[in-house]
């Protein structure tokens, strides 16, 4: 089959880019999208072009590096599904397809098709974790936790921190990545410990780095590769209030008696 | 040089608690002045990066993705292996070890091995706290599934991404040490050598992948947890950036590098479908737990739809040689059973290269509801890429290359040829022999990270005269400038093909000759072959854009440059392993009913290769494998 790609091309955040026509010709339906690509910057070395970077590594669609928005659609239109198993049996023989990078103010693009995810790091550095050293830990069996909770903060944990929730929404929200992270942990009896400081960090980390509010359009939850759901959001919420209350009970405990 | 392992004496259950008490140690407000570097960042370096902070070494841990929770070990589905006994079923410290050992053929080091299964179960303990969300029972309790080479259950999961999990777990333990200021994390950063003054590690030269940028670092100590070299035969199931450029580098510099031809070929993936793929997809083994894995018995019947395959005409052929592990046997043997199969014309699909994994008898016993709760994202997986519904029609499966099972040649202690550089993980040698069993490698990644390099790196500190050497010695610049020449070089030859076409015929050479069967002449014909491909290389590669800047093309070619390399030690050690074990299947030396024959009189023993210059051939050193406590037994799985 072949397809017309219209390729966004950039040298590094500080230059503007644009998009440049290039044809995939002879291409096999059996090919994943990634794979097309890797045939089209071949014979772009061919001909001495420069090929066009993209990030990936797992090809499984696990790791989360891959991050093309195809048609306007962060992955692509499969329902959860990475870009990087996206297949071109699902594109029609002929077809024009614009492939681009995320866009959003917290993911500066670094070059072509690659943008910089570094704020989603420093979001968990900010509390997206259990404090417990090597070596502390008590015998795994002794903490029962149900299998529906379990359950529960593994269907959260299931986030590969790809970001395409943040690509696909108008606002640039960071809130189904935020929520997935946040709830993983919080379910658990291992993480409620620190739940109250854990959301309330995350959260004003995440406003920090310029992702914008969350108005729950849902355009997040339909592009998620790993169907990450919007009641996550709403658990955040809960357990942000929660903890803005503690925070402000504790505070005039301490300063009121006096 | 005699190689000396540093085993602690004593019976074989007591070595490692001996080795504790034994050793010097930090003081606490010592700690804070070794640097330590970490290169790499999957289960083995972002466990022992985390746990070397906790203890208050200053660490500056490197990778090349654009975040550490990205590394290869994400990908790992099935399981880790433990020796908790929670399932009652006679399961213990004993049991694990010497499954794992003889699912290694003997070849591993017996004291690492025992050191392996008795700190299993802390790993549990210890990821459950961190939340990793493990599969559970309803009443709370943590679950186990079966993996192959076992006959207990004592695999741990966490749905179908246990890696994934887990390197959450040990992503999340380093972010806390990151915000804590314990640990300076680099991403996209490659190391690209390693400095060596006076005999001993002493830093690294790094390329900033976004900038290009060159750059020095020192420390007290380097660790590689850089991951396994599969990717030398370019179609494997490891992501695509796995390469050997870290540990090569090393070699070059003096670490020895042990038992580079046990590789391992895993027998349940989707086979190739064309010219263009990139890699190989795993279908993870916990599959064959339900699925039952056959061909037709004639080979008239091949074409055919399976389901119209009468029963009494299909050759469940595992469950036919191997009664007793049936379709759990272990990967070297599951693997070139099928390769036997089709060799004879009975294999199916395209090519005639593939066989069936088929779920119907599951799906008829326990209904499909079950199936999709186990392993619905493996089947979605499974449809993404070949269109198909195994729920309604067997799976179409083929070995594929995997794991690498023989890596840089560390000491009891993990502590490499170089004093102070240590190798952790699948990029070490250690403790699988000449094969792997399945859930076992995430387990040996968190043990060498969270409980043993974060003891023996001390100890080490302790043990030895420690004297600073500055990034500014002469030894770091005459590094870099050869990192500078290497990348000028490749810039500047401009010729026809592209590293990736190198790749590939690389890949194909190594995959034909020196696969899932290795002879003398097809080594031979290798041996020769990948110099002259190196040759070509050198004169024709084709490296576009600038080393000043992102540029992939770059990576990849240098990356090449050292598996062109590395792929002839490959072979050389293939060569010179006149016996079939594990992964090593050498068809001269073979029983009669085809299973691998050992050489236990002539070749137990690990070997290790000394780099002795750019065109001269490498020196082996052997270590001796003694086992004091089990017997090196024909391993039998009828
Ligand atoms: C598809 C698949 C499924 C698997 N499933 C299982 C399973 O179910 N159970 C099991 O036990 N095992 C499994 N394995 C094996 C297991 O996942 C790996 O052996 C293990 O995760 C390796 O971990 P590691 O820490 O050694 O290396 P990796 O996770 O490979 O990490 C390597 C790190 O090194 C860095 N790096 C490499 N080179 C450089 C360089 N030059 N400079 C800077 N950084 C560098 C990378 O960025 C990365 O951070 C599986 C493997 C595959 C391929
Ligand atoms: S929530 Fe979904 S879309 Fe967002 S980062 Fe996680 S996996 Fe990606
Ligand atoms: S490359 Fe790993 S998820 Fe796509």
């Amino acid at each position: 089959m072949n397809l017309t790609l219209k390729i966004w091309r950039q040298k590094n955040a500080a230059s503007p880019g644009c998009f440049e026509t290039h044809e995939a010709r002879d291409v096999s339906p059996d090919m994943s999208f990634l794979e097309m690509l890797d045939v089209v910057n071949e014979r772009l070395i061919a001909g001495g072009q420069e090929p066009f970077v993209f990030d990936s590594d797992c090809r499984e669609g696990i790791c989360g590096t891959c991050s093309l928005v195809i048609n306007g659609i962060p992955h692509g239109s499969r329902k959860g599904t990475t870009v990087c198993q996206l297949h071109l049996r699902y594109f029609k023989d002929g077809q024009t397809v614009t492939i681009e990078p995320w866009r959003a103010r917290a993911f500066p693009i670094v070059k072509d098709l690659i943008v910089d995810r570094a704020a989603f790091d420093r979001i968990m550095q900010a509390g997206g974790f259990v404090s417990v050293n090597t070596g502390n830990a008590p015998e795994a069996n002794a903490l029962p936790v149900s299998k529906e909770i379990a359950d529960l903060a593994m269907d959260a944990a299931a986030c590969i921190g790809c970001g395409a929730c943040v690509a696909v929404c108008k606002n640039a929200s960071a809130m189904l990545f935020v929520a997935a992270k946040v709830s993983h942990l919080n379910y658990l009896p291992q993480g409620k410990a620190e739940k109250d400081r854990r959301v309330k960090n995350m959260v004003s980390q995440m406003d920090k780095e310029g992702f914008g509010n969350c108005t729950v359009t849902g355009s997040c939850e339909a592009v998620c590769p790993k169907e990450i759901s919007l009641d996550f959001i709403a658990k955040m919420n809960r357990d942000y209030a929660v903890a803005l209350v503690k925070g402000e009970l504790k505070k005039s405990a301490a300063g009121g008696v006096g | 040089m005699s190689l000396d392992a540093r085993i602690p004496s004593g019976p074989l259950a007591q070595k490692w608690d001996r080795y504790k008490s034994d050793m010097k140690l930090v003081n606490p407000a010592n700690k804070r002045k070794f640097d330590v570097i970490v290169v790499g960042t999957g289960l083995s370096g972002g466990a022992a990066a985390a746990t070397l902070a906790e203890l208050g070494y200053q660490v500056k841990a490197f990778c090349f993705q654009d975040t550490p929770r990205r590394a290869h070990s994400i990908a790992a589905q099935g399981g880790i292996n433990a020796a908790k006994n929670y399932q009652n079923d006679g399961d213990s410290v004993f049991r694990l070890f010497y499954d794992t050992l003889k699912g290694g053929d003997f070849r591993a080091r017996e004291a690492n091995v025992f050191r392996l299964a008795q700190v299993s179960a802390s790993i549990i303990d210890q990821c459950a706290a961190q939340g990793v969300p493990f599969a559970r029972e309803y009443g709370g309790t943590l679950t186990n599934r079966s993996f192959g080479g076992a006959q207990v259950s004592r695999t741990f999961y966490a749905r179908g991404q246990t890696g994934q999990q887990l390197l959450l777990g040990a992503y999340q333990a380093m972010c806390r040490q990151i915000s804590l200021g314990n640990i300076r994390m680099y991403p996209r950063t490659e190391m690209l050598d390693l400095v060596v003054v006076d005999g001993v590690a002493r830093g690294i030269v790094v390329r900033n992948l976004v900038t290009g940028e060159i750059s020095l670092h020192s420390a007290d100590a380097v660790v590689l947890a850089t991951g396994g070299y599969a990717n030398v035969f370019f179609l494997s199931t490891n992501a695509i950036g796995c390469n050997v450029t870290a540990t090569y580098r090393a070699y070059k510099k003096g670490a020895f590098f042990a038992n580079p031809c046990y590789t391992q070929i895993h027998p349940t993936c989707i086979p190739v479908s064309g010219d263009h793929q990139a890699k190989l997809t795993l279908m993870s083994e916990s599959l064959r737990n339900d699925g039952r894995v056959w061909v037709p018995r004639r080979k008239e019947d091949c074409g055919r739809p399976p389901a119209s395959v009468p029963e009494a005409d299909r050759d469940y052929y595992l469950e036919r040689k191997y009664p007793s592990y049936g379709n759990l046997a272990p990967r070297d043997i599951a693997s070139r059973a099928a390769k036997e199969v089709c060799d004879t014309g009975r294999g199916v699909g395209p090519g005639g290269r593939g066989v069936y994994l088929d779920f119907s008898d599951a799906i008829k016993r326990s209904g499909e509801d079950a199936i999709r709760d186990r392993y619905g994202n493996l089947f979605e997986m499974y449809e993404r890429i070949t269109g198909e519904n195994a729920y309604r029609q067997p799976m179409h499966i083929y070995p594929a290359v995997h794991y690498a099972m023989g890596g840089t040649w560390v000491d009891y202690g993990l502590m490499s040829t170089l004093p102070g550089l240590f190798v952790v993980g699948e990029a070490n040698f250690s403790d699988h022999g000449a094969n792997r069993l399945g859930a076992s490698g995430l387990m040996q990644g968190l043990a060498d990270g969270y409980f043993i390099l974060p003891y023996t790196i001390g100890h080490y500190f302790a043990s030895t005269k420690q004297v600073k050497v500055p990034a500014s010695h002469a030894e770091f610049k005459k590094a870099e400038e050869g990192v500078r020449q290497f990348t000028r070089r490749l810039l500047s030859i401009n010729g026809q093909r592209s590293a990736t076409s190198f790749h590939k015929e690389l890949g194909r050479l190594m995959w034909e000759n020196c696969g899932m069967a290795r002879t003398r002449q097809s080594l031979e014909i290798n041996l020769k072959r990948i110099p002259e491909l190196r040759e070509e290389f050198w004169k024709n590669v084709k490296v576009t854009g600038s080393g000043e800047e992102l540029n992939q093309n770059l990576e990849h070619a240098g990356r090449v440059a050292d598996f062109l390399e590395f792929a002839e030690l490959l072979c050389l050690d293939a060569l010179h392993r006149e016996e079939s074990c594990g992964g090593h299947f050498r068809v001269e030396h073979q029983t009669e009913d085809g299973e691998a024959k050992r050489d236990d009189a002539n070749f137990a023993y690990v070997a290790a290769w000394e780099f002795k210059g750019a065109d001269k051939k490498p020196e082996l050193h052997k270590e001796p494998l003694v086992c004091e406590e089990v017997h090196m037994a024909t391993r039998s799985y009828k």
